[in-house]
């Protein structure tokens, strides 16, 4: 729902401008636009997102192909905790693992 | 810990989630315009970001963005504002300053360097190259069965006039010691958790040291874009992108094979010849993924295209493989029941996509339109696609579909 901002838009185009050579003597910056995917509403909703967005955008879920079904999801989950180390509690685990199965 | 900038984002995003989306669904919708890829669950938003045109948004956080397929009848040079992007982790650099930035070279060497990009740059005469850089799982979402990961068409790919530094002049003046084996790459982008393992890459030694592998500093004539690297880049020619580290900073050359999870679990093929195994099935042995395979695309006629019949249809598209350069690329449009060679447009290395061509004639009806390249080392691309579990190096000869009236 956020589009974006005329602000970035700017950013862009100061960008484009920058061209060759390091003449600025400070820090260039960089503004990504707003993220505006958002989990799809379903039972453990919440759970999900509080324990998936410190790391991504709910579009990672999102854009998996369609009813890959428990197993995977939850081997992803799992992948989740124990591969890239998401503080994601034991007992958390199944509720998500439901949530993203029956959702998506 | 989540760092504070992180944990804004994760504020404002839970804030939208409860908030925004259930309020004002009909605004959400009329956002962003979508495109669809051509399989399930392909609709995607085309998505603005600083200094690039409108791109297909696979992910916000960490950024992934897939070039439209109609770049690449563009020109065999691949805009950099057209260039796809892709992340691993969600930490990315959002402020640099060229004037500090450092790019060190440590580890089994007699003299640990760190270099200012003017330092850089100094150290040898500018070379230039074309290349394709591809992500490995570009076209994943065509797989069948489908599998997880990024679910890409075929627009992560790109092919690009890279200038910079050969790495090995880096080596060189370090000086590699004796035992050294591997040399690894990390940039400034990082993970959102320090849990998360950083996003580390390495080539063998002497890949390393090949004189063509080479720390980029523009591309395209222009500054690498920011979200392709910028300031610098790491360039291996010929290999998928997983090894092209962006906003390089460290280079460490290692007395043992790099064993983090980036090398040891994730980016690894089937060892075997089709790097493939039975569709569902994981494979028993792995090896770091490679060379990219040979590919071919029809660039000037989309699937489901109408064009005129029973007139000259001129074809065009790109061809490349990982390095040996094209040899032949074919053309069919009857379903590859017959092939019919295409002319090779000019040919800017044996990195780089190579132009063909080829006029054909359509009567009435619907047709097949099939491409097929070869390379200088004969290796050609297979009519059915093998499977692997992580869908990558997809190479299969692409079908056309087309109706002359």
């Amino acid at each position: 729902m956020k589009r974006i901002s005329a602000k970035a838009l700017f950013v862009a185009g100061a960008t484009a401008l920058l061209g060759a050579g390091y003449a600025a003597a400070e820090s260039l910056s960089y503004e990504l636009p707003d993220e505006t995917a958002e989990f799809r509403q379903g039972p453990g909703v919440e759970m999900a997102e509080i324990n998936c967005v410190a790391c991504h955008s709910a579009d990672y879920i999102e854009t998996q192909p369609p009813a890959m079904g428990h197993g995977f999801w939850e081997t992803e989950v799992k992948k989740m905790k124990n591969v890239y180390g998401a503080p994601i509690e034991e007992a958390d685990i199944q509720g998500i693992a439901d949530y993203l199965a029956s959702t998506y | 810990m989540i760092s504070r900038r992180q944990m804004l984002k994760t504020a404002g995003s839970a804030a939208l989630g409860a908030a925004g989306g259930l309020a004002f669904p009909g605004l959400a919708a009329r956002a962003a315009e979508t495109v669809t890829l051509p399989f399930a669950n392909g609709e995607r938003p085309l998505v603005r970001y600083p200094g690039k045109r409108p791109l297909i948004g696979q992910t916000a956080r960490p950024p992934q963005l897939e070039t439209p397929f109609s770049v690449f009848n563009e020109g065999i040079i691949t805009p950099n504002d057209a260039f796809f992007v892709r992340y691993h982790l969600a930490d990315i650099p959002l402020e640099i300053d060229p004037e500090a930035y450092r790019v060190e070279v440590k580890g089994l060497v007699d003299t640990p360097l760190s270099l200012s990009l003017d330092e850089l740059k100094a150290l040898h005469d500018p070379v230039e190259l074309v290349a394709v850089h591809q992500c490995s799982g570009n076209s994943r979402g065509f797989f069948e069965p489908r599998m997880g990961g990024g679910q890409l068409a075929n627009g992560a790919m790109g092919n690009a006039r890279w200038k910079g530094v050969p790495l090995k002049a880096l080596l060189d003046k370090a000086g590699v010691k004796a035992g050294a084996v591997q040399v690894s790459f990390n940039g400034m982008d990082g993970p959102a958790l320090p849990e998360t393992p950083d996003f580390v890459k390495a080539l063998d030694i002497d890949h390393a040291g090949d004189g063509e592998v080479m720390i980029a500093y523009a591309m395209n004539g222009e500054d690498l874009p920011w979200l392709n690297g910028f300031p610098v880049r790491l360039v291996v020619p010929g290999w998928y992108g997983t090894y092209w580290i962006k906003h390089l900073t460290e280079i460490t050359v290692l007395d043992k094979p790099l064993d983090n999870f980036w090398m040891k679990t994730a980016y690894r093929i089937p060892d075997n010849d089709c790097a493939c195994t039975e569709p569902g099935k994981p494979a028993e042995k792995t090896v770091p993924i490679n060379k990219f395979s040979v590919r071919s695309f029809i660039t000037s006629v989309l699937d489901g295209d109408k064009v005129a019949a029973d007139a000259p249809l001129k074809l065009r598209g790109i061809a490349f493989d990982g390095g040996s350069g094209i040899k032949e690329v074919a053309v069919s449009i009857d379903d590859g029941k017959s092939w019919m060679p295409t002319d090779l447009g000019e040919d800017l290395g044996k990195y780089s996509f190579r132009e063909w061509t080829s006029t054909v004639k359509l009567p009435k009806g619907e047709h097949v339109l099939k491409v097929r390249a070869t390379g200088n080392d004969g290796k050609t691309q297979p009519e059915k696609q093998p499977w692997n579990p992580s869908g990558y190096m997809r190479n299969v000869v692409e079908t056309t579909k087309v109706v002359a009236a």
